[in-house]
Order: C-alpha cells, then sequence, then structure tokens
C-alpha cells in the first residue's frame, strides 16, 4: 500500500499499481530559532537517553522524533527557561527497553562528569519503562551532592495533553531545588497537579500507561512538586543538597539475572543461570521456591553463583525462617534480600559484585541499606 | 436578495451519531449520561505542539492565547481511554460497517485502506487535544448536480457542562462526518440537500436520534466575500435562516469596506492608557479595570455600530476577537455615551487620543495583560474590515446569527494516529452490504401496501419509533391502529408530561395486541400507556388497575340503568337517542370495552326498550 495524503491532511491507504510516482521537493525546512537562555539562573545538564522530553511529528512517515538540543526543548516547553539554564547531552537514542548495563555505565560517567564540571543539578530523560532500573543503577554507581532526577512520559509528546512537559517542568524544579539523591519525578495523579519525587531506589512502574504509573513502594514518595507552581516540597527523610562529595563507583558484573518463579516450574530452568556470578529470585509470598528446586539451587551456589531472594509481592519483606522450604533456602546459602524490590535487588547485586569478590562481604552489602534501597524497618 | 447574482457558494459538513454497542476507540457503551452521575473527576492543561510542518497551527495558536485548565467529568460508563490514559483499542468495526452503509448509500467509492488520524483539536473537548477520523469513502451523489466529497468516520467531542467543565460520557461515540462540495447556490438549496442527507442516515436504523444527535457545519462565500465555516447548527430548520444572515453579513462587511476605503480610513498608532480618564467614572466595569487601553479607528465613525446581521455589529465582531484574551466585551464611540459612560468622558477621551468625529474609539478593560492582548485583537479585527470578509471559524447564536470562533484551520492539523492500525477494505465485502430502503421509499409502501393516509405514511417512515410499528404490524396489530398509537397517541402523552420512554416497546406490542383480541378498548390505551409509564408494570395488570375488562353482562346492566334514568328524553327521541346515549354509557365503561361492542348492545338494548314501551 501507498499511503498519500490528501489537501484536507488525511492519509489514504492506495494500492502501489494505482499510484503513479512523481518528482515532489521536500518542504523547506522551517528556519527555528534559537533561544537565549539567562545566564543569571543555575545550569543545570539533562542527558538524554532516548525518552522522549520533546517532540516533531514528521509528516512524511509520520513518526514521531524527538528533539536533544537546549533550544529544541526550550521551544517546546518555554517554561523551562524560567528555571534554569541548561546544556544538554545525548547519551543514547534508544527505546528503554533495549538498555544495557553497559549504558547505565555510560550514563553514570556522562553524570558524574557533569557533576565536576559543577552544574547545580542533573535530569536525565529516559523511556519510561526502564527507568526506575537506571534510576536505581545510577544510584549506586554515583555518589552526588546535587540532584539526579529521571524524568519521562508516560503519553506521547506529540500530544497536547503528554505529561512531557509537565513532568519536565517539574524535573527542572526538582533538579534546580534543595534534594542531594537520586529520583523520579513523574505526574502524582491522574490530573496535571502535582509531580511525585521517589527515591530511585524504591520506585516502581506499576501501570502500563497512566500518567502517575510511577509509585513508591513501600514509602511515601520523597517529596513533591506543585504544577503550576512548581513549588518544590521535601520529606524530612529525603537527602539534601550537599550531603555528600561527588564519587563514581562504576563497575558493574552483568552477568546476573532476575527469575520470577511460578508453581510448577522445572529445576532445569535455573541451567541457564550456570555460570552466573549472582542471581535474584522473585520468590512467593515471604520468599518461596518449590522444595525441587533447592538441590538445583544448591549446585548454583556451589558453583559460586550468590543467589538472593526477594518476593513477588513488591510489597513487605523476605523472612525464610517461618516455613521449612525457606528454612531450607537459607541452608544452601541463599541470602535474605529483606524488604528490596526485586529489580533493584538485581541492580546491586550487580554493583556489589563488580566491586567485591568475598563471599561475606557480598552477603553483608546485599543485606544492608547503601542507597535507601532496604528499609530498616517495615511501616 | 438575488443569491445568483451574489456568487453565493455553500456546501455543509453533517456530523452524525452513529447507534453502536460501543464506541469507536473503546469498549465503552454509548450512552449519554446526567451530570449528576457522575464518579470522578480530573483536570489537565493542554499545550500545542510543534505541527508536522515545524509551526503551530494558527487555529490552535489563537486557542492557546488563553492558558486554560480543563476539567473532566468521569461515569460508571467511561475508561482510561476517554482520559487519555490508555492507547486506543481498535477501531470499531461495527461502526465501520454502518459507515460503509452509508457510503454505499450515496454510491461512494471506498478508500481500498483507512488511516486513522490524529486532528488537533485543543479547545478541551478532546482529552488528548485532538480528535481521531479516518477518511473512509469519497464521492458520493446527491440530487440536483450536488456531491458528496468525503465521508468520515470520527470519535465525539466531550460535551461541554460550562465553563471549561467537560463530561466525558460522549467522548469517542463513532460520529460520521459527511462533506458535500461547495455546490448550493440558494438557501433553500442547503435546506433541501441538509434535509436529504439526513433522511438517507436515519434510513440505515443505525443512527442516534434525538436533539444533538446530528449537527450541520454550513460553509458559505459570496463573491468578493469569503469561506466561512458556520459551527453546530442544530436544528435543521435553521440552516436556511443561517445562510441568509450570512450572505447578509458578507455584503455588509463589503460595504463597510468600501466606505473606510472611500473615507481613507486605517488602523494606526498604537493603544493608548486612559485608565485615568475614568479613576471617576460611573461605568463600573470601566471602574473596576486596572487597565483601560483605547484604540483609535480611523474613518470608522458610526461603522462599528452598524448592524450587519440581527443583534451583531462590526463591534460585535471587534469584541469577539477581544475576548480571546479573557476580557468580556468592548466599548466603542458608536455606541457612547451609555453605560454609565458620559459624553464629557467621551470627549476627553477624543482629546487624549486625537481622535475627531469622523473616528472611532474601541475601550478595552482588563488587566495589564489582557487589555494589551484585547487591544491587540481589535487592531487586528478593524484592519480586515479594510481588506473585506475575514475567513473565519463561526458559531451559531440563537435565531441564526454567528459570532466569531476562531481562524478557518488549515490542513496542517492532521497527523497520523500511530496507536491505530489501518484498515484495509475488502473490495467484495463493500459490494456484499446490503442498503436499506429510503425513509421516503417506505412512506410511499406504506401507503400503497398498508392504507395508510400519505402524510400518517410518511410520519411513520420518518419516525424514531419506525422499528417498533414494523414489529407491531409483524405480531398482527392493524396498521393504523398501530401508526396512531405509536405517532399520536404517545406523542400527545409525552408533552403532558408522561415519561413515555419509560414504556418497554414489548408492552406497547402487548397492549395493542390486547386491544386488536378485545380485552382492552381502543379508548383505555392512553390510561394504560400512562399506568405503564408510571408504575412500570405489566399490560395485564395495567389493564386490570385502569379499565378491568367489562363483561358484555356488566355493560348490559349500565345501558339498562342508563336507559331506566333517561326514560322521556329516550321515548321522545327514540333511536335518534342512540348517539347521546353512547357517550353517556362510553363514559361510565371508560375504555374497558370495544366502542364497537358497546355500539351493538346499545343498539339491541334500546330498540328492545322501545318495543317494551
Ligand atoms: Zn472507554
Amino acid at each position: 500500500m501507498a499511503v498519500i495524503k490528501l489537501d484536507t491532511g488525511y492519509n489514504i491507504g492506495v494500492s502501489r499499481s494505482a499510484v503513479e510516482w512523481c518528482e515532489r521537493p521536500s518542504p523547506p525546512a522551517a528556519a527555528l530559532p534559537v533561544v537565549r537562555q539567562d545566564a543569571d539562573l543555575p545550569e543545570l545538564a539533562i542527558l538524554s537517553t532516548g525518552g522522549t522530553i520533546a517532540s516533531r511529528v514528521d509528516y512524511r512517515t509520520g513518526a514521531v522524533t524527538s528533539q536533544f538540543s537546549a533550544s529544541d526543548i526550550l521551544r517546546a516547553i518555554p517554561g523551562l527557561a524560567g528555571i534554569a539554564r541548561y546544556r544538554t547531552r545525548q547519551i543514547a537514542g534508544i527505546l528503554s527497553e533495549n538498555m544495557t548495563p553497559a549504558l547505565w555505565q555510560d550514563l553514570a560517567r556522562s553524570i558524574y562528569e557533569e557533576i565536576r564540571k559543577g552544574v547545580s543539578g542533573i535530569i536525565v530523560t529516559h523511556g519510561t519503562d526502564t527507568m526506575a532500573y537506571s534510576a536505581a543503577a545510577v544510584s549506586f554507581m554515583v555518589r552526588t551532592p546535587v540532584p539526579i532526577v529521571f524524568v519521562g512520559a508516560q503519553r506521547s509528546a506529540d500530544r497536547p495533553s503528554s505529561d512531557n512537559a509537565m513532568n519536565a517542568l517539574c524535573s527542572a524544579s526538582a533538579a534546580a531545588g534543595d534534594l542531594g539523591e537520586v529520583a523520579v519525578v513523574m505526574h502524582a495523579t491522574m490530573s496535571d497537579d502535582r509531580c511525585a519525587i521517589h527515591r530511585a531506589t524504591r520506585v516502581r512502574k506499576m501501570h502500563t500507561s497512566r500518567r502517575d504509573a510511577f509509585r513508591s513502594i513501600g514509602m511515601d514518595p520523597i517529596g513533591s512538586v506543585e504544577y503550576p507552581s512548581l513549588n518544590v516540597s521535601l520529606a524530612d527523610e529525603a537527602v539534601r543538597r550537599g550531603a555528600e562529595e561527588a564519587a563514581l563507583l562504576d563497575r558493574i558484573n552483568d552477568r546476573c539475572g532476575l527469575l520470577s518463579f511460578a508453581p510448577g516450574m522445572p529445576p532445569s530452568v535455573l541451567d541457564a543461570f550456570s555460570g552466573y556470578s549472582g542471581l535474584v529470585l522473585a520468590g512467593t509470598g515471604l520468599g518461596h521456591v518449590r522444595a525441587e528446586w533447592i538441590p538445583a539451587l544448591s549446585d548454583l551456589i556451589e558453583d559460586g553463583t550468590t543467589v538472593v531472594m526477594t518476593s513477588q509481592c513488591l510489597y513487605g519483606r523476605v523472612c525464610d525462617r517461618v516455613y521449612d522450604t525457606g528454612r531450607d533456602l537459607l541452608d544452601i546459602g541463599v541470602i535474605e534480600g529483606e524488604d528490596m524490590l526485586p529489580e533493584v535487588a538485581l541492580v546491586k547485586l550487580m554493583w556489589v559484585l563488580g566491586h567485591e569478590d568475598d563471599p561475606e562481604r557480598i552477603r553483608y552489602l546485599i543485606q544492608t541499606d547503601i542507597r535507601g534501597e532496604i528499609r530498616r524497618r517495615s511501616t | 436578495m438575488d443569491y445568483e447574482a451574489l456568487g453565493l457558494k455553500a456546501g455543509i459538513e453533517i456530523h452524525q451519531q452513529l447507534d453502536t454497542e460501543e464506541k469507536l476507540f473503546c469498549r465503552c457503551p454509548t450512552l449519554l449520561r446526567e451530570t449528576d452521575e457522575h464518579t470522578g473527576s480530573f483536570f489537565r492543561y493542554l499545550r500545542a505542539t510543534e505541527s508536522e510542518l515545524g509551526e503551530i497551527d494558527r487555529a490552535a495558536q489563537e486557542e492557546m492565547k488563553l492558558a486554560r485548565l480543563f476539567c473532566y467529568l468521569t461515569y460508571d460508563t467511561t475508561c482510561l481511554v476517554e482520559y487519555d490514559e490508555e492507547p486506543p483499542a481498535p477501531l470499531n468495526r461495527e461502526a465501520l460497517a454502518v459507515c460503509l452503509t452509508i457510503a454505499k448509500m450515496f454510491g461512494m467509492t471506498p478508500i481500498e485502506q483507512v488511516h486513522t488520524m490524529r486532528k488537533l483539536v485543543i479547545d478541551g473537548s478532546n482529552t488528548s487535544g485532538f480528535q481521531r477520523t479516518a477518511c473512509v469513502a469519497v464521492n458520493g451523489i446527491l440530487p440536483d448536480n450536488c456531491r458528496i466529497e468525503t465521508i468520515c468516520l470520527e470519535e465525539e467531542a466531550a460535551q461541554r457542562v460550562e465553563g471549561d467543565t467537560f463530561s466525558l460520557d460522549r467522548l469517542g461515540i463513532p460520529l460520521v462526518e459527511i462533506t458535500t462540495a461547495p455546490c448550493m447556490h440558494t438557501p433553500e438549496d442547503v435546506q433541501a440537500v441538509a434535509e436529504y442527507i439526513g433522511m438517507v442516515l436515519r434510513s440505515t436504523g443505525r443512527v442516534k436520534r434525538g436533539l444533538g444527535t446530528i449537527r450541520q457545519d454550513i460553509n458559505v462565500s459570496i463573491r468578493d466575500g469569503a469561506r466561512v465555516e458556520i459551527k453546530g447548527v442544530q436544528d435543521l430548520d435553521l440552516v436556511a435562516e443561517v445562510v441568509r444572515r450570512e450572505v447578509r453579513r458578507q455584503t455588509e462587511l463589503l460595504s463597510i469596506r468600501e466606505e473606510l476605503r472611500r473615507r481613507n480610513a486605517a488602523v494606526d498608532g498604537e493603544a493608548a492608557d486612559v485608565t485615568d480618564l475614568f479613576a471617576k467614572t460611573k461605568s463600573t466595569i470601566l471602574k473596576k479595570a486596572p487597565q483601560i487601553l483605547a484604540v483609535r479607528l480611523r474613518g470608522f465613525a458610526g461603522l462599528v455600530g452598524l448592524e450587519i446581521q440581527p443583534e451583531r455589529r462590526l463591534g460585535s465582531e471587534m469584541a469577539d476577537y477581544a475576548k480571546k484574551c479573557g476580557v468580556g466585551g468592548i466599548f466603542h464611540t458608536d455606541e457612547l455615551p451609555a453605560y454609565g459612560v458620559t459624553e464629557d468622558e467621551v470627549r476627553r477621551l477624543r482629546v487624549r487620543t486625537g481622535a475627531d468625529e469622523g473616528d472611532c474609539i474601541v475601550l478595552v478593560a482588563a488587566t495589564r495583560e489582557r487589555a494589551a492582548c484585547a487591544a491587540e485583537q481589535v487592531r487586528l479585527r478593524a484592519g480586515m474590515a479594510l481588506e473585506g470578509v475575514p475567513e473565519e471559524t463561526r458559531k451559531m447564536l440563537e435565531g441564526g446569527s454567528t459570532a466569531y470562533m476562531r481562524p478557518l484551520p488549515g490542513a496542517a492539523r492532521m497527523y497520523p494516529e500511530t496507536d491505530v492500525f489501518p484498515v484495509t477494505i475488502d473490495g467484495a465485502l463493500f459490494e456484499s452490504i446490503e442498503t436499506p430502503d429510503l425513509l421516503t421509499d417506505r412512506a410511499e409502501r406504506f401507503a400503497r401496501e398498508l392504507g395508510l393516509d400519505p402524510a400518517l405514511a410518511r410520519q411513520v417512515a420518518f419516525s424514531e419509533r419506525l422499528p417498533l410499528f414494523e414489529r407491531a404490524l409483524r405480531e398482527g396489530v392493524r396498521p393504523t391502529l398501530a401508526a396512531r398509537t405509536l405517532l399520536g397517541t404517545l406523542r400527545e402523552l409525552a408533552r403532558d408530561g408522561v415519561d413515555v420512554n419509560r414504556i418497554p416497546d414489548d408492552e406497547v406490542v402487548l397492549l395493542l395486541q390486547a386491544v386488536e383480541a378485545g380485552r382492552a378498548g381502543k379508548e383505555a390505551i392512553p390510561d394504560v400507556l400512562a399506568e405503564l409509564a408510571a408504575s412500570g408494570s405489566r399490560v395485564d395488570a395495567a389493564i386490570e388497575k385502569v379499565a378491568p375488562s367489562v363483561t358484555p353482562e356488566a355493560i348490559q346492566a349500565i345501558i339498562r340503568q342508563a336507559l331506566a334514568e333517561r326514560e322521556a328524553f329516550v321515548r321522545e327521541r327514540g333511536m335518534a337517542a342512540l348517539g347521546p346515549l353512547m357517550g353517556v354509557v362510553m363514559k361510565e365503561v371508560r375504555g374497558r370495552a370495544d366502542g364497537k361492542v358497546i355500539s351493538d348492545l346499545l343498539k339491541q338494548e334500546l330498540a328492545r326498550f322501545l318495543a317494551e314501551g
């Protein structure tokens, strides 16, 4: 089928054989003004990984193209100019499902460089699907005195109703604010009334499409940004600007996996992880897998794989001391992952194994709260 | 008016809601709700994005002059798709089938592959900021050498409740949009074509009926005038009048242009701040305003106040433009002194702005920002008066005059809806679609085959109750009884405030069958229907309550009593007393038996009574 755009603006599909092709000069590119920035405002670095903060529609293909330059972004969201001035840097141009641990490292290094250059805050635009993984990874890899804010849009940036602009404005306000940790800033409700500031190691995408898909799990958000006032309020618990020195701890061992157990799943599934450095299990309830898995898991651990247990429940703490299967799991060396989200436990395991070899140190670090990923008390 | 000489060209766009099970892009029912039934609400800002041509569409830009917050009401019959919180479901095949049926009835050619587009609409009536629409067929035939250009399948917009609050029950109901060529040359032509298309649409039996389910947009231009699109003409009877008034408006604007040119009129100079002149004014609006700006229009005196349509002046047009900046309206010297503004204030205003008697001064009063915006809009519209008629989208006011809404949109406001896959229309499938008879043909058939009076036959065919009428006939009810009840009785009851929509079709048919079987009198129909509407009971119970059937013996008793009570009268009149007696007995029986039965019995009894003498 050939797609023809009529003068009315409609597209129609017509058989190729019915179409006579002729030359048509491509329309002149619009002259787009360069936006001036206010030198008196703090500087923020916008790092893009492919998440769309601003976009334009290509009428020839219908494809939505993302806009990366500071000028493009400021033209699309003029309100940003009143909050800060911006430098932009493109780390990747990928759909977030194609994100890799190697790209987390590129991202962490770039962020570290920007912090060293003295920016007041970092905004990372990211596709929403795996944003929480990347945010957690950066949280472990970068010690930061300034806010590092991950932001994206659940509804495409080409639509007038998109959440991109409000999320971007709120993230800029948060990044220019008093925060001193890695966070995800996205719509808090279905309305355009405020964004929630989520701790990077406790946040999860909990809905496929809604604007307020991101939720803090097992804790309240660490702050919020009102819209349209853009007033930022932080919870007492939020780490403040300047609380820590910049540092880069960017080693990762990506030979780690995450496996969600289901009833009847055969032990042979574990063969796929043979030779892995680490494996996070998302077990049932308090942290269980079927008894038939015990020997295979035991072999895996004997061969040097670190195995961490988390729960599919997402909410609550793992406890393998209550039932027999749990006690058997502990006996063979499975580490209880406390109340860590399974994905965060995976990212943390990669990071710990990138920096440590000693099994006792590994066990200690996994079970110790490092970046807010473990709550000491369940409340 | 000689419309041909004026070069009138008109076309129409008809929007008709389809009566499908589900909405066009989600699985919600196509049910309209009362706003007090809403179960929740949320609010959003809409912002125009750079379009595919790298520029914000001018119609969209116009709306963006006001940063507006929209509030949306949700129901237990709406879902995340209406909230723009979930991608659309695939195009509703039932709606596509109805659309194709309509296309076929107009002899149109279907598009091989239908592509859904996003049409930018940021007045708040679409939560996403665009309306999904697809061109389904082209090139249809209309009577009198007129032609349909396209038929599109699109989603209905949300209903404005008030201000910037919208109700989401209507959003997403399938709609066909039929666009004719500009092939009409008199106001009556336009009306006739609108009526014809409406009739064809209703012939499918698959379109929604009632107020607001069909809307006409009318495109009008005259020679030297401009194309103007008038939105939302709901009342078919007003179509011709709207065209007449628009032709008059354009003619008047053209003569204003000639006069302005003759006077060397101009819109020059900046707006002047005259706030201080009105520090002690008696006009409450001016007194309250933080800022008052004056725009001097050189050579415009007397023309701004000139009527161009009933209740409309050039000044109303300027006010419409100014209102886009959030001001309530404007003042102009063609209508001053008035509204608390004194002659002295006007004189000082003229001195301040350097205006002479030939000039008109327009005042805008609001906050600094809004006043500046409104003054600019007034200058813009005044400048257009020097050019003639601006191309505009306008909305109909009560009576058929119109007000400015926004500039005509360009083609730039559409881009592909990438979340909906294109649908290929199979040629064989289109061939196999069966088209229903036109309502006009059905009316003729009812008159010819059922012996209905032609006027009644037409009424039946065009009525919403046509399917019920046809069903009653199939179930053994006589055509006249069915037609009279469905068109006469039900309508009269509705007029008297009976909620006839509460009566299920099944019960209506059962009642008519009971009448045909002699279990209830024809005369009892209104009372039984009213009882059904009020109590929601079944037909038998309603008949029992309102008109328990009377045995022939009981009727006989009533008759005998009536005869005995009126013995002198009856003896005097003889058989001629039949008529008056019939009235007395009928009143007593009150529809609990058929009139024919009563009259037979009465005749019999009267004859015996007289014979017994
Ligand atoms: Zn829905």
